[in-house]
């Protein structure tokens, strides 16, 4: 069957899963966007291509599959590298696909071209040009394996427009995936395997850091029963939220920077630790000469570029932790830590008290208590969205997941203006799921455009702003390190439920404590988008913190009286 | 200094790729070459870095993740066979020509173009020969060099070939499942 190249990418994408598509046309990709017209493929219009590109990750973390992007050529290109540097640090697959001049003018500074695979070489797993018709679909295909294989990443493939004008053969059985062979590393050392059964048979205080690469993986049920095998308390990265139950007893909470103190102290006291899926970023360390000095350390990765980067392990499992920890767990036979689990039990009461849930109500608004609701009131079944700075950290207190791929935000890169377009992304990925967005008056402010897009493709989210005058968590930081110079940290808002109204959405705006629970009751009862504009308490802080650099040991912890009272206009 | 071996795909872009890896991990190389295999689809890279044991096994690893690279090696705990190419222009007047040339026997370099005033000459072998011969020919006047950069090879039954078998099984296994 002849086909033109454009038509051929639409057929392709059809064949590969894809429903929809999250872009913004222009003249380079015109021809894929009068084919799309005539295919079966949803386009999303988006407002900015970074929108898109958050879209597509969005997408893809909460189906598990892979999400696609589209643009044009130059600024439509150059537009997606926020995004795409997104989806990189946070290993999410998404495909991107970029118009580009044709072939004959390629290297000529021709209109609107830009060496865009030249500029996200390093931000992507792989990129290619494509200027022949007859390669797209194999090349098409050959982006969707390598995105999704191996640890994820965002793929961009960028074809020249002669190649979407002309026409080929399309054979979906000729065009399968011919990617270069690789070198098979046998994965599995015994000996490193049998030094980690002895590790985890011998440990007094064994703790798991999970991460990111559970979820992956597919390994939640491998998981549990390794933990229950070994009965072993669990701490949780920033991404590794959800790959176990918060509700189960032997989850702790997450570990790191704004971790929870029981969970830093516990590490510092462990004598081993079980690394799963996750990479010891410097958010989750601390200073590595003090870090966990009296553990040894299993670590179940993938990426044999992980092994022993910022921590040196005594037991590396180099593979899919799913098979990695099918294989282990036979061979647990320690399963008595009780004694440990008591004194992580006892850490934990200690910081109780300092919670901010457990001080007397000042008649202020504070995040905490937001999102706590939120939480209460949608079961912990909502997939959250979250934008980042202080309220990423509160949702990851205060939230507690029970199931995987319902916390959705940017850890590695930690890209401000993610949540609202990524969570539009995971709302076409899960249409039937309650999806919230929690997000600042400062990341908000950064892709709020996209509540057209809402309103055009006439989705439902609900919308918290956790509004604090401030660009909060740098704001702290200036609290904390910088003599409360609080330099380019206020920051002017418009009012964001006249400006949710302008655009077709209802907006509410809330002060108050007692207010909260019945917004959050009349919006879920809505069928349509909803914006809440909460107007928290300006100056609060995220507790506890490791200072950047600093030890885990050394946090810095709520103070226990109640905050300084300051002047919150409503 | 860490040698390592790499087989890549003979296409362009590769080498860009290579040596922006190397600059995002902050690594300095300090020679890379790349030249053809019997396959030719395939290519071969000497890659010599200033980096220890640590950043060698990074960026051995990160290697071998790239789409067009087979296989990285760190070879430099290996019994190695290392060679460099230089071509080297020198001074050489009627007076200290004779001396010259009993030098360039010492160091088994050869003479490959002669001029009145200067001589070419071409030297391969080790890394320590060549800068040794370097060394004594400076108070002549070095006018030019042009050196290849390392070429390595494991020794004797210590094999290191590309694989070129079909794609592996579980990536076609990935095609399959997506949709
Ligand atoms: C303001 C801010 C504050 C932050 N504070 C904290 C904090 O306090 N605590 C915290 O934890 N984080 C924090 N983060 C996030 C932090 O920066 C990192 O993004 C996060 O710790 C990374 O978690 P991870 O290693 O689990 O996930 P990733 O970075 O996604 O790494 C996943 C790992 O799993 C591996 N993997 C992938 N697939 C598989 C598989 N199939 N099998 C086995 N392994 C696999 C990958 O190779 C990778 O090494 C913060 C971020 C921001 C923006
Ligand atoms: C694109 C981008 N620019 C700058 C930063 C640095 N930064 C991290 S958190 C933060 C403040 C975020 O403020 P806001 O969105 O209001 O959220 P809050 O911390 O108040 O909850 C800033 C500026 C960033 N992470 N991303």
């Amino acid at each position: 069957m002849k086909l033109t190249g454009a038509e051929i990418l639409c057929e392709s994408l059809t064949r590969l899963g894809v429903r929809e598509i999250f872009g913004y046309p222009g003249g380079a990709i015109l021809p894929v966007y009068d084919a799309l017209g005539k295919s079966k493929l949803h386009h999303v219009l988006v407002r900015h291509e970074q929108g898109a590109t958050h879209m597509a990750d969005g997408y893809a973390r909460a189906s598990g599959g892979v999400g696609v992007a589209m643009a044009t050529s130059g600024p439509g290109a150059t537009n997606m590298v926020t995004g795409i540097a997104t989806a990189m640090l946070d290993s999410s697959p998404v495909v991107c696909i970029t118009g580009q001049v044709s072939s004959k003018v390629l290297g000529s500074d021709a209109f609107q071209e830009i060496d865009i695979t030249g500029i996200t070489m390093p931000i992507t797993k792989h990129n290619v040009v494509v200027s022949h018709a007859e390669d797209i679909a194999r090349t098409v295909r050959e982006a969707f394996v390598i995105a999704s294989s191996g640890r994820p990443g965002p793929v961009l493939v960028d074809i020249t427009k002669d190649a979407q004008q002309a026409s080929a053969e399309f054979d979906w059985e000729a065009s399968a995936p011919q990617l270069p062979p690789k070198r098979q590393r046998t994965n599995h050392d015994p000996a490193e395997f049998d030094r980690a059964v002895e590790l985890l048979n011998s440990a007094k205080r064994p703790l798991i850091l999970a991460g990111h690469g559970i979820m992956v993986s597919g390994a939640m049920r491998a998981f549990e029963q390794f933990v229950r095998a070994g009965n072993y308390p669990v701490a949780m990265t920033l991404l590794g939220i959800g790959c176990f139950p918060a509700s189960d007893p032997l989850n702790l909470g997450m570990m790191g920077m704004h971790g929870e103190a029981w969970v830093n102290n516990a590490i510092q006291e462990a004598d081993l630790l079980i690394a799963v899926g996750m990479r010891f970023d410097d958010r989750v360390t601390g200073d590595l000469r003090t870090y966990a000095k009296s553990a040894r350390k299993i670590h179940i990765e993938i990426d044999r570029a992980e092994i022993n980067k910022n921590v040196k392990v005594d037991a590396a499992l180099v593979g899919d932790a799913r098979e990695v920890l099918e294989k282990l767990t036979p061979h647990i036979v320690t399963r008595d830590h009780d004694a440990w689990i008591r004194h992580i039990a006892k850490l934990k009461g200690d910081s109780a008290v300092r919670d901010i849930q457990s001080l007397p109500d000042t008649g202020h608004l504070y995040a905490a208590h937001v999102i706590n609701d939120i939480w209460k009131e949608t079961h912990g079944e909502a997939i959250v969205v979250t934008d980042v700075g202080q309220h990423q950290m509160w949702e990851a207190q205060y939230y507690h997941h029970n199931r995987p791929r319902t916390l959705i935000t940017s850890g590695g890169l930690g890209t401000m203006g993610f949540a609202l377009p990524a969570a539009i992304g995971a709302k076409f990925a899960k249409p039937d799921a309650e999806v919230w967005v929690v997000v600042g008056d400062g990341g908000f402010q950064m892709t709020m455009s996209e509540l057209a897009t809402i309103v055009q493709e006439k989705i439902n989210i609900k919308i918290a702003i956790i509004n604090n005058g401030f660009l909060g968590m740098v704001r702290q930081w200036q609290e904390f390190f910088y003599d409360k110079r609080y330099v380019a940290t206020p920051l002017v808002a418009p009012d964001f439920a006249a400006l949710a109204n302008a655009f077709g959405i209802r907006g509410e705006r809330i002060t108050k404590r007692a207010e909260v629970v019945p917004v959050i009751r009349s919006a879920r009862e809505s069928t349509e988008t909803v914006l809440i504009d909460f107007r928290v308490e300006q100056e609060d802080s995220v507790y506890p913190m490791v200072a950047a650099g600093a030890s885990l040991s050394d946090m810095i912890r709520r103070p226990n009286s109640p905050l300084v009272e300051t002047a919150t206009e409503p | 200094m860490q040698t390592l071996v790499a087989y890549v795909e003979n296409k362009p872009g590769v080498l860009n790729r290579v040596s922006s890896l190397a600059r995002r991990l902050a690594i300095n190389i300090d020679s890379l070459t790349v030249g053809p295999t019997e396959n030719e689809a395939i290519a071969r890279m000497t890659i010599v870095a200033h980096t220890d044991e640590k950043g060698a096994h990074r960026l051995e690893a990160s290697l071998e993740k790239l789409v067009d690279v087979r296989l990285a090696e760190n070879v430099s705990d290996r019994a190695l066979l290392e060679r460099d190419l230089a071509l080297i222009k020198v001074s050489a007047d009627q007076q200290n020509r004779p001396h010259l040339m009993e030098l360039i026997k010492v160091f088994r370099a050869r003479v490959v173009d002669v001029a009145p005033e200067s001589l070419i000459l071409e030297v391969s072998g080790a890394v320590e020969k060549i800068d040794g011969l370097l060394e004594v020919l400076r108070p002549f006047g070095v006018l030019e060099m042009a050196r290849s950069g390392r070429i390595s090879m494991t020794r004797g039954g210590d094999l290191l070939r590309p694989p070129v078998s079909a794609p592996s099984s579980e990536l076609a296994a990935v095609d399959s499942n997506l949709k």
